[in-house]
C-alpha cells in the first residue's frame, strides 16, 4: 500500500477523486430525485464541444467545458420541468455538440490524446494547481447544494406543490444545472465525458434502493462514489489498464447486484397490492 | 354569518395572454363552507386554484382570499395538487414530504427546531390516519395513502383554506368516499374552508355546502340542489343540459361536456 502514495501523481489523483467524488455522490442524489439522469450526462457530452474548441483556441480545455457546460445546463434548467420534450430537445443538441467536438478535434492536428482524456478522463496527469482548483470548485458546488438544499428537495418531489408554497421552481431548476454543470465539469477529469454517469447517477441509483430517507441516502451515495473512486485508482495503480474502466466496472457491477439482490421484497409486496401493475 | 367570506370574486377574469378561460366571475365562498368545484375538464377549474394561490394574475377584475390579495406562499392556504400520483421510483419517505410542508420553502438545511418539526408531522399524520405507512417510500404507496399524506402535508401548517385540486381521480369510489368524508370530519373539526375540485359530485353530495360550476367560460354558483338541475344548469349556460339520477339517487350532469374547446385546465 505504501508506494500506492510515493508517486505524486497519484496522491494527486487520490485528492481529487476524493473531492469529486463527494461533489457527484451529493448532487447525484437530485439528479435521480429530479429525473434529469440524461440530462446530467448530456451536459457532459455537450462540454465536450467546449473542451475540444477551447484547445483549438489554445485554451485551458477545462475553460471550455465549464462553459459549454455552464451554458447548456442554464437553458435546460430555463426550459422547465416537461421532461418528455425536454429529452427530445437536449438529444437534438447532444448530437450536434458532439458533432462540432469532432470538428474541434480535426482542426487541431496531433490532438488525439488530448481528445482521449477529455472522453475518458485523465485522472493520474492532475497538477497541484488542477488539485487546487478541484478543492474551490467542489467546496463552492457542495455549499451551493447546502443553501438550496430544502426547496431543492421540495421542488423535486413536488414542483407544483413547491411553487404553491413560494419557491421560485424555475429559478431553482437552473441553479441546480447550473451547479450540476460544475459539478459535471469537475467528474470529467476522473472519467471523462462519456463516463460520467458512473461517478454522478450510478451512486444515488443505488443508494435510494437502500433508504427512502434523503439524508441517508445522500451519504450512502458518497461513500459508494468514494469507494468506486479509491478502488478503482487503487487497482488501477497494479494494473496496465485505465482508471476509468475500473471505476464504470465497480460503479456498474454494484449497480446490478443491487437490482438483483434488494428489490425482491418490495416488487412482491408491490405485485401483491395490485395484481394488474 | 359575520365572518367575511374566505374568497371574494368580483367581476373576475381569468386568461393566459390573451386567451380568455372564462369572465365575470361574481361569487363567495362562506368561511367554513365546503364547496365542490365542478364542470367539465378543460374549464378553467385548475385556473381558478391558481389564481387563489397567486400564481396567476387575474387578467381583469378581483379577487380577495382570507381578506388580502391572492400571494404565493401564504401559509394560511393547505393545497393538494392536481395529478399527484408520485412516480412509483420516488425514494422519499411520507413523513419526510409532510415535514416539507413545514419548511420545504426555507434555504439551507435544517438545523433546529428538528423537534418541532418531527411534531408537528406526526401530529398531521395522526390526524388523517396515515402514521402506519409514513416510513415507507411515497411512490410505493397506493392512491389512498398517497392522498392521505398529501392531505397531511396540507393541514400541517394549520391553514384556513384547503383548496384540493382533484384529489379524488385516482381512487377507486371506496377511497374516494373514506378520502372525502375525512376532508369532511377534518374541516368540521377545525372550521376550515373547503375548496374541492372534482369531476363526479356523487361522492361529494352528502358533505359539501355549495358547487360552483365552472363551463362555457362561466361560473356559477349555489346550492347543489338547486344548480345541479336541468333547467338551472340549461339556464345558466344556455344551452340543453340534462341533470339524470338513477335508481341508487346518482346524479349525472349530461351535455355540459361537448363544445369545449380550451386544451388545458
Amino acid at each position: 500500500m505504501g508506494d500506492l502514495f510515493h508517486y505524486e501523481f497519484m496522491v494527486h489523483a487520490f485528492e481529487a477523486g476524493t473531492v469529486i467524488a463527494i461533489v457527484a455522490g451529493a448532487i447525484g442524489y437530485f439528479v435521480v430525485l429530479r429525473g434529469t439522469a440524461f440530462a446530467a450526462h448530456a451536459l457532459s457530452h455537450i462540454g465536450f464541444a467546449g473542451a475540444t474548441g477551447a484547445v483549438v483556441l489554445s485554451l485551458n480545455p477545462i475553460i471550455g467545458l465549464l462553459a459549454f457546460t455552464l451554458g447548456a445546463g442554464v437553458t435546460i434548467g430555463a426550459l422547465g420541468s416537461r421532461l418528455r420534450e425536454r429529452d427530445v430537445t437536449i438529444g437534438i443538441v447532444l448530437a450536434w455538440t458532439l458533432g462540432l467536438g469532432v470538428l474541434f478535434i480535426s482542426l487541431y492536428r496531433g490532438y488525439a490524446t488530448a481528445a482521449y482524456a477529455i472522453l475518458f478522463g485523465e485522472i493520474l496527469g492532475i497538477s497541484t494547481t488542477d488539485v487546487t482548483v478541484t478543492l474551490v470548485a467542489g467546496l463552492i458546488t457542495l455549499a451551493a447544494t447546502i443553501a438550496l438544499y430544502r426547496p431543492l428537495l421540495f421542488s423535486s418531489v413536488d414542483e407544483d406543490l413547491a411553487a404553491a408554497k413560494g419557491v421560485p421552481v424555475t429559478a431553482l431548476s437552473i441553479a441546480f444545472m447550473a451547479i450540476l454543470a460544475v459539478a459535471v465539469t469537475e467528474a470529467v477529469q476522473v472519467v471523462g465525458v462519456l463516463l460520467i454517469f458512473a461517478l454522478i447517477v450510478t451512486p444515488a441509483a443505488i443508494a435510494v434502493r437502500f433508504t427512502c430517507r434523503p439524508g441517508v441516502a445522500i451519504a450512502i451515495g458518497i461513500a459508494l462514489a468514494l469507494a468506486f473512486t479509491w478502488l478503482g485508482l487503487t487497482i488501477a495503480f497494479y494494473s496496465p489498464h485505465p482508471v476509468s474502466f475500473f471505476i464504470t466496472s465497480l460503479a456498474f457491477a454494484t449497480y446490478v447486484l443491487v437490482r438483483l439482490a434488494v428489490p425482491f421484497r418490495a416488487r412482491i409486496r408491490r405485485i401483491a397490492i395490485s395484481p394488474t401493475a | 354569518m359575520t365572518e367575511q367570506p374566505a374568497i371574494v370574486a368580483r367581476d373576475l377574469a381569468a386568461g393566459y395572454g390573451s386567451r380568455a378561460i372564462w369572465t365575470q366571475a361574481n361569487f363567495a365562498i362562506e368561511a367554513g363552507s365546503f364547496t365542490a368545484v365542478l364542470g367539465p375538464n378543460g374549464s378553467g377549474k385548475s385556473t381558478l386554484v391558481r389564481l387563489v394561490l397567486g400564481l396567476l394574475p387575474p387578467a381583469s377584475g378581483v379577487i380577495e382570499v382570507l381578506g388580502e390579495a391572492p400571494r404565493r406562499g401564504n401559509p394560511r392556504i393547505g393545497y393538494v395538487p392536481q395529478g399527484s400520483n408520485f412516480d412509483p421510483e420516488l425514494s422519499i419517505r411520507g413523513r419526510d414530504f409532510v415535514a416539507l410542508g413545514v419548511d420545504g420553502h426555507k434555504w439551507g438545511v435544517r438545523l433546529t427546531g428538528r423537534a418541532q418539526v418531527e411534531n408537528a408531522v406526526d401530529s398531521s399524520l395522526t390526524s388523517v390516519d396515515a402514521g402506519g405507512y409514513a416510513d415507507r417510500p411515497l411512490g410505493r404507496l397506493s392512491g389512498g395513502e398517497q392522498q392521505r399524506l398529501l392531505l397531511a402535508q396540507a393541514l400541517i401548517g394549520r391553514p384556513q383554506l384547503l383548496l384540493l385540486d382533484e384529489p379524488l381521480s385516482h381512487l377507486d369510489v371506496r377511497n374516494q368516499q373514506a378520502i372525502v368524508q375525512l376532508i369532511s370530519a377534518v374541516a368540521r373539526e377545525r372550521q376550515l374552508t373547503v375548496l374541492l375540485i372534482a369531476h363526479d359530485v356523487n361522492p361529494l353530495l352528502p358533505h359539501i355546502d355549495h358547487v360552483l360550476y365552472v363551463a362555457h367560460g362561466k361560473l356559477a354558483m349555489g346550492e347543489p340542489a338547486e344548480i345541479i338541475t336541468s333547467a338551472s344548469l340549461s339556464r345558466i349556460y344556455s344551452s340543453p343540459v340534462e341533470v339524470l339520477r338513477d335508481s341508487r339517487g346518482r346524479v349525472f350532469v349530461v351535455g355540459l361536456e361537448e363544445e369545449v374547446s380550451h386544451p388545458h385546465g
